[in-house]
């Protein structure tokens, strides 16, 4: 408990400056609510609207986590493919790397188009956002294992499945989690950005139409909301990763 | 029944002769030592042993039978200790099994077994980070030893280790032998280590690679004294038939 509380006091130190400071600036120069609320206020209103919010922050939440599900999924599928196949390495590595300069924000709204306002189009912008970063780093840690381990496998019997298995996949996996972290924080993100494209309900929507309102405390609100969830899920993947790889922390303190 | 026949094999890439007409046989329940210059095709012959490769003529026969992957007759301990850091030493000791594709319990039961026996009992469940080199070694070993196979091929098991962790596992690795009576190629740079633990020191030129001289140690196993002069004398011998090998001229 102690390292962790010794990594967190510096940003919330930093936080509490930087909010402190908004707080001041905010009321001894009179600014407009409007235009910029103060924290205070973005708390006060928040919690006011926090039933609001949270029914808000649902549908946003399940977006994530499914359109994430499928990047998972996919992200699996495609890092195994590529790692068995030479040819698909050929074939599909770069035509995914050249997808990542696709922009989203072109592509969501005729995600919105093809699949309506429902859930699968947000899925789908989740899981464009964070399919690469995942399967990419995956496949790199497939393809970073020992050669001695892998003749060492082949020379024990093994054929290509069981040294997978048994080597290729748990070697990855501090590569997966490294993968996972830098994509997780992207999913928040793009289920907000999906919904801003046009949907019935979530964050996004939540934000749009607050500020459509000159509700700018609110939409700060929901802004926390979101950060909230990022960190948090971000924060997730470090407890996963303690109980996937439990032999790490060992390996770390010896 | 014949351990291991290696007949007039030779190997190439491309235009690089690495073997040429080697030979080499060692008997069961035979310690045999491999030695010879850098790059003199210690690891191509290792390949071809443990089936991984395949000569481009000659043979390589285990128990009359051609080398191969497929006929799990050789049990090969890598250079480096490749104890995966996520597995636990019983699951890494384990693991050569479970590549054969034994049982997960079944492995761990067969490979638990001998931990007292390699000096390892306790340390089951800890990680491979919280092994000392010379346990690393000896992980290493169980996990090739446990696959019950008839001749184990050594690369070069102790070279990574500190001069006092290797002779220690030195005495350590000739103590378990006379024990067991393993059928073993020992792969070396080092020629004490091949005089310490061998039935017969093989000296191989440098590339293309041949056995230019088999240098007997009529030592009883057990009793080598590193500093007699029996010893010291079979070491000259090695050391003579190696500097045959290389340009360097005995002083």
């Amino acid at each position: 408990m102690r390292p962790l509380l010794r990594s967190l006091w510096p940003p919330v130190l930093v936080l509490a400056v930087l909010v402190g400071g908004w707080q001041l600036y905010v009321t001894t120069a009179g600014v407009d609510p409007t235009t910029l609320p103060s924290p205070a206020r973005v708390l006060e209103q928040g919690w006011a609207n926090r039933a609001d919010l949270w029914s808000q922050t649902l549908p946003t939440l399940q977006e994530t986590l499914l359109g994430f599900a499928l990047s998972f999924a996919a992200a699996w599928l495609v890092a195994t493919l590529l790692d068995f196949s030479a040819a698909a390495r050929r074939g599909l590595y770069p035509l995914l790397v050249a997808s990542q300069t696709v922009p989203i924000v072109a592509v969501a709204p005729l995600l919105i188009i093809w699949f309506g306002f429902g859930l699968l189009p947000k899925m789908l912008v989740v899981t464009l956002t964070t399919f690469f970063p995942l399967a990419a780093n995956l496949a790199a840690g497939f393809a970073a294992t020992d050669r001695e381990a892998m003749r060492l496998l082949r020379s024990l019997g093994a054929g290509r499945w069981r040294a997978f298995r048994l080597v290729r996949v748990p070697g990855a996996m501090p590569y997966f989690f490294a993968g996972l972290r830098v994509s997780i924080t992207y999913a928040v993100v793009g289920a907000v950005f999906a919904e801003y494209a046009g949907a019935e309900s979530g964050l996004g929507i939540y934000m749009q139409a607050q500020k459509s309102a000159f509700r700018t405390d609110l939409v700060f609100a929901a802004v926390t909301v979101t950060a909230a969830l990022s960190v948090a899920l971000f924060a997730a993947t470090y407890l996963v990763e303690r109980l996937v790889l439990p032999w790490q922390r060992k390996e770390r303190r010896s | 029944m014949s351990g291991l026949r290696v007949q007039r094999v030779s190997k190439s890439f491309g235009a690089l002769d690495v073997l040429r007409e080697l030979e080499l046989d060692v008997e069961p329940g035979e310690f045999a030592a491999v030695i010879g210059p850098s790059g003199s095709g210690k690891s191509t012959l290792f390949n071809l042993v443990s089936g991984l490769d395949r000569p481009d003529s000659g043979q390589v026969l285990v128990e009359e039978e051609p080398a191969g992957v497929a006929s799990g007759k050789v049990a090969y301990m890598p250079q480096k200790d490749l104890l995966f850091p996520w597995r636990t030493v019983l699951d890494n000791t384990a693991l050569g099994l479970e590549a054969q594709g034994v049982r997960k319990k079944t492995a761990r039961a067969r490979a638990g077994a001998l931990f007292a026996d390699f000096g390892l009992d306790g340390f089951q469940r800890a990680y491979p980070s919280e092994l000392s080199g010379g346990m690393r070694q000896r992980a290493a070993l169980l996990r090739t030893v446990v696959l019950e196979r008839p001749v184990l091929l050594l690369d070069e098991p102790f070279g990574a280790l500190d001069s006092l962790t290797r002779t220690e596992m030195q005495l350590w690795l000739a103590g378990m032998w006379q024990h067991h009576r393993w059928t073993v190629v020992l792969v070396t740079h080092d020629i004490r280590e091949a005089v310490l633990l061998a039935d017969t020191v093989h000296v191989l030129s440098a590339r293309p690679a041949t056995v230019v001289e088999r240098v007997p140690v009529p030592l009883p196993h057990g009793e080598r004294d590193v500093t007699a002069p029996e010893f010291t004398a079979v070491e000259r011998r090695v050391l003579g038939a190696l500097r045959g090998t290389t340009a360097v001229p005995a002083p």
